[in-house]
């Protein structure tokens, strides 16, 4: 019984991976920018989505708060973009500061002149955020629903200060990076949205090997482990605490990356990212399409935000009853998600109910030795 | 205290608002024995192991392993110097494997780093193949542990509490739930740990306890009522009064 699911699982995961590369490689001829563009932000979510499996799905720890480590990648990104496009404006800083009358770079956004503090600082920041926040609530052994209300408050606290600062990051206009230069190239054109994708879908993937590398193997069981039961964790001589605080750093970073490519395809970073319902939508794209499974956090980022798209172009306004709604659904129905639901025993069941599948009387294996017996 | 033994507790007491769990309990334990611990419900048997195991901070007294105090040191440090621990109830990792379970415990170094980059060493995967052969659960390697049976899951148990190479194994209550023969096995299982392991025991099943022919310790109202073999404690007066109650011929 074991063999037959550890195939069906290698062709889930198999027939996957050759329609998302086919799509990859498809998309920027058949799709329009427009569409394109969207694919690229969808995708770049589901780099997030993967943190929120590996913290929740995986360890058990529900953060409402991802928000913070996706703006702060967000934010990372687009001062390195703004400051490097900033020489034709007074004091060759960026423009918005003129606006509030400040003529000095405030000292923060020094390195950010430097690409290659950029790309570290935009997953290296976020982490280490992650790390400290993670490690004091750890270490008091706040867990549960308790951890939840706690992330969703520093949330709301980065949220405040970010939306405050006009003076250092423009408040909550947030920073504008469509009409920034890389590379001699305006970030907001066609070819560099289309190089952005590329890059995007490769990220995607290599953050997809990163995360299956992570819970491969004995430091994945002790994740699991801690959520089941993280008494017995500690009692065989573990410290969980170090474990959840790598894990929920490793989340911060891979939320930061989301959050850098996030911003450079959607034009800005602002506040907005740091929002209460966005944080909590994360976690439903993880809930619908499987927890614990990976690959059905990025299917349910991808897809979710797709479909939102979709259906917010044809009915506006009813796009937030339709996601509660699905999410009501997978908890009441498909507890386990999408993916969990087609790996598990559901299909099965779903024949067997409208009759198109014998029904197992006993055991499984007892079924086998007794094929005939035991049907009234 | 003499420096043969393995653990003392000295005087301890644990008072929960109040309510003393534990009343001034003194108890030592000598490298290599086997002791039972019995006493009836409320007696103190598992707070007495949350002590031991940095659970639960005695509000007074001391506990020495092996010459070092364990008061105040957190579970896990206190699992590393070799404490280990199986809980009454089964508790198993049960969305995991059978021999992820015992990866878990045999593992040395418990840390991260050790554990993401590095494979399980061959002597490792050797004690585990020694332990499913011990508890007769070879034949489940690869079955998740939460379909095994009750019987199965306490030896599984047990099994990762000697994977842990503890010095000293707490056991509480491994018969609760099993067949007389699972029993019986239990009971030879836990003598042939003996000698080379300290092995503390907690349980209420008395044919168990006989079985285990140790010395046993009575608990009752948070404190060691009586200390002694098997047939000392059953003609014990107070033992009798409290626990044991009139034979039953």
């Amino acid at each position: 019984m074991s063999l037959s699911k550890i195939k069906f699982d290698k062709k889930i995961v198999l027939s996957f991976w050759i329609i998302l590369i086919a799509l990859i490689i498809a998309a920027p001829t058949i799709l329009p920018v427009f569409r394109l563009n969207l694919l690229g932000r969808y995708l770049s979510l589901s780099i997030v989505a993967l943190g929120v499996d590996l913290i929740w799905g995986y360890t058990g720890l529900l953060s409402l708060g991802q928000g913070i480590f996706f703006a702060l990648g967000g934010y990372c990104a687009a001062m390195y973009l703004q400051i490097t496009s900033s020489s034709e404006f007074p004091n060759n800083i960026p423009e918005f500061f003129a606006l509030y009358g400040v003529e000095k770079l405030p000292f923060f956004w020094e390195p950010f002149r430097s690409p290659v503090f950029t790309f570290l600082a935009i997953w290296i920041i976020p982490a280490l955020v992650a790390g400290l926040i993670g490690f004091l609530v750890f270490r008091n052994r706040i867990k549960g629903v308790y951890f939840s209300i706690l992330t969703q408050a520093s949330l709301l606290v980065f949220f405040n200060f970010f939306n405050g600062q006009q003076k250092l990051i423009n408040g909550t206009n947030g920073l504008k990076t469509d009409v920034t230069q890389l590379f001699g190239q305006m970030v907001g054109s066609e070819s560099m949205q289309r190089i952005f994708f590329w890059i995007t879908a490769i990220l995607v993937i290599a953050a997809w090997f990163f995360a299956k590398w992570v819970v491969k193997g004995r430091f994945g069981n002790i994740l699991i482990g801690i959520r089941d039961d993280e008494p017995r964790v500690r009692f065989t001589g573990y410290n969980p605490v170090i474990f959840k605080t790598i894990i929920f750093s490793i989340a911060g970073g891979l939320a930061g990356i989301s959050g850098a490519l996030y911003t450079v395809q959607s034009g800005i970073v602002s506040p907005q990212f740091m929002t209460v319902p966005f944080s909590i939508e994360m976690v439903i794209w993880v809930a619908v399409g499987g927890r614990g499974t990976l690959l059905g956090a990025i299917l349910g980022a991808v897809f979710i935000n797709y479909a939102k798209s979709l259906v917010s172009e044809a009915l506006p306004a009813s796009w937030m009853f339709i996601q509660g709604g699905l999410f009501i659904l997978v908890v009441t129905a498909l507890p386990e998600g999408v993916l969990g639901w087609i790996q598990g025993d559901g299909p099965r069941n779903l024949l067997q109910r409208f009759g198109l599948k014998r029904k197992i009387e006993t055991y499984p294996s007892l079924e086998i030795n007794n094929k005939e017996g035991n049907n009234e | 205290m003499n420096n043969k033994d393995l653990l003392n507790l000295i005087d301890i007491t644990v008072s929960f608002e109040g309510f003393l769990a534990l009343n001034k309990l003194n108890l030592n334990l000598k490298k290599g024995e086997l002791r039972a611990v019995i006493g009836p419900n409320g007696a103190g048997k598992t707070t007495f192991l949350d002590v031991i195991t940095g659970k639960v901070k005695p509000t007074n007294g001391e506990v020495i392993f092996k010459g070092k105090s364990l008061v105040g040191r957190k579970e896990h440090k206190i699992a590393r110097l070799g404490v280990g621990r199986k809980f009454q109830s089964p508790r198993i990792f049960e969305n995991l494997t059978v021999k992820e379970n015992l990866e878990i415990s045999v593992t040395t170094p418990k840390s991260p780093l050790n554990l993401i980059n590095k494979s399980i060493k061959d002597e490792q995967l050797n004690e585990i193949d020694r332990l499913m052969k011990i508890v007769n659960l070879a034949q489940k390697v690869d079955s998740k542990a939460g379909s095994l049976s009750h019987g199965q899951k306490q030896w599984l148990e047990i099994a990762m509490l000697v994977g842990q190479k503890p010095d000293l194994m707490l056991v509480d209550e491994p018969v609760a739930g099993l067949t007389d023969e699972e029993t019986d096995l239990t009971a030879d299982l836990l003598k042939s740990l003996s000698g080379e392991n300290t092995v503390v025991v907690i349980d209420h099943d008395m044919e168990f306890i006989r079985r285990l022919d140790s010395n046993v310790s009575v608990l009752n109202q948070g404190t060691v009522l009586c200390e002694g073999t098997m047939e000392t404690i059953q003609k014990d007066k107070k033992v009798i009064d409290v626990y044991l109650g009139r034979p039953e011929d």
